[in-house]
């Protein structure tokens, strides 16, 4: 199986003495969903954002789709993988000055110099695969938080990405716009989309997952199967950690 | 209803009105009896007598034997020259410098910050004189590929002439005034939230593009506001072009008034001047930023 993102004893601080990620080793194989559980401050974010270089690692060695980003790594080679790599995160981000169809084009236009036609069209489609085609020529603010976070999928999704993050989709939106959101992301993970998503949602992990991954204090503390992780978890701290949520 | 009549508004504004027409009425006496005092009426007749002085710059063509009113013309004229093609320098040289300094480059942050620091530290007339006496006038004779001729005669840039005085006055405005506009763009930039940044880059866009496209657009509601003071700043600034005898209309008025003794009638006519062009500034800048906010209207 071809592995997608490798890491090796990454290590990252913002401040001396308190290391946000501290030794975090993993593998995620092409096509797998991996799911990142933690309490709040465990490095999840910062974990998943150094997959796409928004985050600088202080050492440890990272590939992501066969590209290094350690260290030392170079401006191009970030551009490289952000091409490969899509985003989406809890506050969707989305350009607010630009119509939906805008903001999902950009990139293709910009980055891999499509015709803006092709663009538009290939907009068109990602927002009919997410069901709000007819938003194409609104502006994020009259959507509602459901179909913004979706904008913003169909937004990564523009650049036919290999593999794609998210981080808390849906911890921005009103507990009756959770599940569209869960629902566009299931169908990509049926598509067979590796995604390493890091969420509280523990239907979608149960349901979704391939495998779990609970972190604590910028360490990981467990690797499961959801079967056994939520069943049967083989940490206390994983087990008091899940005896919260429920 | 009209705004005008909420919320009490229409009292202040009532109230401003009344203290400017007293003020102005107040002055119209002072220079009425000032006028019957000295025995001199209110007279523009002088201003079609010949002006018997030369000017170094003339974007028309004139003569020392034209009259006065056309002397003030070519002065208005080169005051609009330096001050529109100033605007447009400062606005790019302020644009540039301000995005520096929310580069990820640290030279071209620390180079940015370090421009707007001494900048501001300096008064502007000795910013002019020292491009004057020590920038352009020190300049050797040196050719630039035949398209640009640097010398202390001035610069021919393609088939243009600029004057020391016109180079001098240039510069020293817009260095001053980009230094202030740079400041107004790096405030705006920070206010559009980081998350922008990142879902920018997340899309492997360029930090140019997505600066120009996903930045700047943001930042620009919270930019022209304080932009148009700005440019009404250079424009007042630009008298101070007399100090290296470049003839803008306030060095040509003052030469003016001089030779003719007519001090009132040149004030009343450069205060009409400037009031024409902050006017047309400060409406151009009102139109753009109601486009502006139309636009982020419609995104609303
Ligand atoms: N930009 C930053 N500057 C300084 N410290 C930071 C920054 N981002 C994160 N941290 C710190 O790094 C640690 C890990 O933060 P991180 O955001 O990765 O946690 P998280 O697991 O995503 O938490 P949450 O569930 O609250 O989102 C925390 O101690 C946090 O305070
Ligand atoms: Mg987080």
């Amino acid at each position: 199986m071809t592995i997608a993102i490798r890491a090796t004893d990454l290590v990252k601080s913002y401040s001396p003495g308190l290391n946000a990620l501290d030794g975090v080793s993993l593998e995620v194989s092409a096509g797998e969903v991996l799911v990142v559980m933690g309490p709040s401050g465990s490095g999840k974010s910062t974990l998943i954002r150094t997959f796409n270089g928004l985050e600088t690692l202080d050492s440890g060695s990272l590939d992501v789709l066969g590209l290094r980003l350690d260290a030392a790594h170079e401006e191009r080679q970030v551009r490289a993988i952000r091409e490969r790599v899509g985003m989406v995160f809890q506050q969707f981000n989305l350009f607010p000055h630009l119509s939906i169809l805008d903001n999902i084009s950009l990139a293709p236009i910009k980055v891999q110099k499509r015709a803006k036609a092709a663009a538009e069209h290939l907009a068109i489609e990602l927002l009919d695969q997410m069901g709000i085609r007819e938003q194409a020529h609104k502006y994020p603010a009259q959507l509602s938080g459901g179909q913004q976070q979706r904008v913003a999928i169909a937004r990564a999704l523009a650049l036919d990405p290999e593999v794609m993050l998210f981080d808390e989709p849906t911890s921005a939106l009103d507990p009756e716009r959770v599940k569209e959101v869960l629902d566009a992301m299931r169908q990509l993970a049926k598509g067979g989309m590796t995604m390493v998503v890091v969420t509280h949602e523990l239907g979608f992990a149960r349901e979704v997952a391939d495998r779990v991954m609970f972190m604590d204090q910028g360490q990981v503390v467990e690797t499961s199967d959801p079967q056994t992780f939520f069943t049967n978890a083989r940490e206390e701290r994983s087990r008091r950690f899940l005896s919260q949520m429920m | 209803m009209p705004q005008i009549f909420r919320r009490g508004r229409f009292w202040i504004q009532l109230g401003v009105v009344v203290a400017l027409m007293a003020f102005g009425g107040l002055l119209i006496n002072n220079i009425t009896v000032n006028l019957i005092r000295t025995g001199l009426g209110l007279d523009f007749g002088w201003l079609w007598r010949p002006a018997g002085f030369a000017l170094a710059e003339t974007a028309l063509p004139y003569a020392p034997t034209d009259s006065y009113a056309w002397a003030l013309v070519i002065g208005w004229m080169n005051s609009l020259k330096v001050i529109l093609v100033g605007l447009l320098l400062a606005t790019m040289l302020g644009v540039a410098a301000g995005a520096a300094r929310s580069s990820r480059n640290r030279l071209l942050r620390s180079l940015s910050g370090g421009y707007v620091a001494l900048i501001r530290q300096v008064p502007l007339l000795l910013q002019l004189l020292f491009w004057y006496f020590v920038a352009f006038l020190g300049l050797p004779d040196t050719p630039v590929g035949g398209l640009i001729h640097f010398s202390n005669q001035g610069i021919r840039l393609l088939g243009l002439n600029l004057s020391v005085e016109f180079c001098s006055v240039l510069t020293g405005l817009v260095v001053f005034t980009g230094a202030s506009i740079a400041e107004i763009v790096r405030g705006g930039i920070n206010a559009v939230s980081l998350g922008q940044w990142e879902a920018f880059r997340s899309l492997g866009l360029l930090e140019g593009v997505g600066l120009r496209r996903i930045v700047l657009p943001q930042a620009l509601p919270a930019i022209l506001p304080a932009l148009t003071s700005q440019f009404l700043n250079l424009a007042k600034n630009s008298t101070l072009a007399i100090a290296v005898g470049y003839a803008d209309l306030y060095a040509v008025s003052d030469t003016t008034i001089t030779q003719t003794g007519r001090a009132i009638e040149g004030f009343l006519l450069l205060l009409l001047s400037f009031l024409l062009l902050n006017l047309l500034i400060s409406g151009g800048m009102a139109l753009m930023n109601g486009a502006v906010l139309g636009r982020l209207q419609r995104s609303r």
